[in-house]
């Protein structure tokens, strides 16, 4: 039946161009990636030998695990500020891992004067400004609070930055789309900690600060503390250094410069400070020459992983083409995609849990008869939004920005299997 | 309903009673006046928070010779870091948008906030107050929005009017 279901006929299609059905591949056959399904003849038991590895002890234990000596390639990539090191962003390589959460080393930086060592016995949150009692708090005292465990994405808001460029930039997907990662926090609600000093009825705002060397500083609003953590923990274990060590803010949905690493200070306030960071770089820049200012939510957005620019397809045949969706705004619920550049469209299949503010993996069969193709995905939330087009997007906003795009991607399939990225 | 659940969130840790605190961990320290002094280097908009002391463009001058220049160039034309100084009239039409202190920054407090809490980047929290008021009224002036002869202080600074104030409109929430 399997097999049957993978040399797929005219009736399993579900959009142009060899999109099939995305419970086409679900159905007996094992998958592995985008391998391709037709039997393989000329694989036989001649290829097998009896390894090393099965005839000698391996390696001891080690204290903190490392991920195998041949996955090397799987790391971020970075740069810094002309000057500095550690000033900058690193990206996560989405093009090399599955799944939605991202490896707690692999998970996208962005630092403004590199990372701090901070001594948890010696840090401090300090909440003040418009509340009844200013209080500070140990590390000790708030790992005795009740916590709580949720998945979040963070990302950039200048991630994709690059597509509002002219032409399609030709870079792989860890650099046009790699400041996005998915991870698991736990922590304290920034709102109990918030009862406890008694913020004032007129504080509307709370001003975040971490105590890097650039002091970095956002000014987040009442509403969001709603879903706030403070968080201590990062899939499992204490937030990484890179990612804010002993504490860092997590706003879900809201854009990652929001969401203030090794966070020190909250301030409530009556309105925004104004800070650095929200005046005059996470802006949006209209074609009137007005800027949109306080863009938090990370909108609704979607991309295919596999293939992308960088991976190749390898021969006509059945593959499976798999990437991420997710949106600020709530659930994903539902990705479509096209492999004939937004002519037609599929559903795809969203793999369970299927979580409010956190990467969605979604993955359709699709034959590729080794002519050309564009690859596109749309993704749609939980609140009706539905992912823009590049072109509408840049109607409505411009390109004189590179913060917040969240446009239809394109990924062209040439005529050796080679993926690139086009306007279409 | 995103709405109501936001002003239920808001409101529940707005109206405190004894009881509901008495529910929590309450183990946080009082902070004293001295403690929250030392650490709340935040500036408002309005000025709220701008310490006491002065500075000159001329003073400024000297200022960023010795320890912005060589990140922002000569008289704020930027490289290898940001530009500061320039870019008046870029926002609009076709042309690139060159966003600086003059041509795109809304409030001139933000200028003092952040050169104090993150400049210069090699040893930032180091400079006195006076030298952050000089170096703000130094770029300032270059930008043409202060006269040469404008003293910054806590009372000058926030009345600074800057050409882009009224340059943002906020984003509305869709939902």
């Amino acid at each position: 039946m399997g097999r049957k279901r993978a040399v797929a006929g005219a009736q399993d299609l579900t959009a142009g161009n060899g999109l099939l059905d995305r419970r086409a591949l679900l159905v007996g056959a094992s998958l592995g990636g985008a391998a391709a399904m037709a039997p393989r003849p000329g694989f036989g038991a001649e290829e097998l030998s009896v390894e090393r590895w099965m005839r000698e002890p391996g390696a001891p234990f080690v204290g903190y695990g490392q991920p195998s000596r041949f996955e090397a390639k799987v790391a971020r990539t970075f740069a810094s500020a002309p000057g500095t090191t550690g000033t900058g962003a690193s990206r996560t390589p989405l093009q090399r891992l599955n799944g939605t959460i991202t490896p707690n080393g692999l998970h996208f930086e962005r630092h403004h004067s590199g990372i701090p060592d901070i001594d948890p016995d010696t840090h401090r949150l300090l909440i003040h400004g418009l509340v009844k009692r200013p209080l500070i708090f140990t590390l000790e005292a708030l790992a005795r609070y009740p916590m709580e465990t949720r998945i979040a994405f963070i990302e950039c808001g200048g991630n994709t930055g690059a597509l509002y460029q002219k032409e399609p930039a030709q870079i792989d997907l860890q650099a046009s789309h790699g400041l996005l990662s998915c991870a698991e926090w736990t922590g304290v609600r920034l709102a109990l900690l918030l009862e406890e000093a008694g913020v004032a009825p007129e504080s509307q705002w709370l001003l975040a600060e971490g105590a890097d060397a650039a002091g970095m500083s956002r000014s987040v609003p009442m509403k969001a503390v709603d879903e706030a953590l403070v968080a201590l923990y990062q899939n499992g274990e204490r937030v990484r250094p890179s990612n804010g060590y002993p504490l860092r803010l997590l706003l879900p949905g809201y854009e990652g410069n929001m969401n203030v690493k090794w966070l020190s200070r909250i301030k409530a306030t009556a309105g925004p400070t104004m800070t650095k960071d929200e005046t005059s770089k996470y802006t949006i820049l209209l074609p009137s020459g007005k800027s949109l200012q306080f863009v938090f939510p990370i909108e609704t957005k979607s991309v295919i992983t596999h293939p992308s620019p960088g991976l190749t397809v390898k021969a006509a045949g059945l593959y499976e083409i798999s990437g991420l969706a997710w949106s600020g705004y709530g659930k994903i619920a539902r990705v479509e995609v096209s492999a004939d550049g937004g002519k037609s469209w599929a559903l795809a299949a969203l793999q369970d849990p299927v979580l409010p503010k956190a990467l969605t993996r979604f993955r359709i069969p699709w034959r590729w008869d080794g002519g050309p193709a564009v690859l596109q995905s749309r993704a749609t939330d939980s609140s009706g939004y539905v992912q823009p087009t590049r072109a509408a997007l840049i109607a409505e906003r411009g390109a004189k920005t590179f913060y917040h795009f969240n446009g239809i991607t394109s990924w062209a399939i040439g005529d050796h299997g080679e993926v690139r990225h086009v306007y279409a | 309903m995103y709405m109501r659940k936001l002003v239920i969130a808001a409101s529940a840790f707005l109206s405190l009673s004894a009881a509901a605190l008495a529910e929590t961990p309450d183990l946080g320290r009082p902070a004293t006046p001295e403690e929250i002094t030392l650490w709340d280097i935040s500036i408002g908009p309005e000025g709220a928070g701008l310490p006491p002391g002065s500075g000159t463009p001329q003073q400024g001058e000297l200022v960023y010779a010795a320890k912005c220049l060589p990140c922002h160039g000569e008289k704020g034309a930027g490289k290898p870091n940001d530009q500061l100084v320039g870019g008046l009239g870029t926002l609009t039409g076709d042309q690139n948008p060159v966003k600086t202190v003059g041509s795109f920054w809304p409030y001139a407090t933000t200028l003092f906030d952040y050169v104090r809490r993150a400049m210069p980047f090699d040893a930032p929290k180091s400079l006195s107050n006076d030298e952050v008021y000089a170096v703000c009224a130094y770029i300032l002036q270059l930008n043409g929005v202060i006269e040469p002869s404008a003293v910054m202080s806590s009372q000058t600074l926030a009345r600074v009017q800057m050409p882009n104030h009224d340059g943002f409109v906020p984003f509305s929430l869709r939902q």
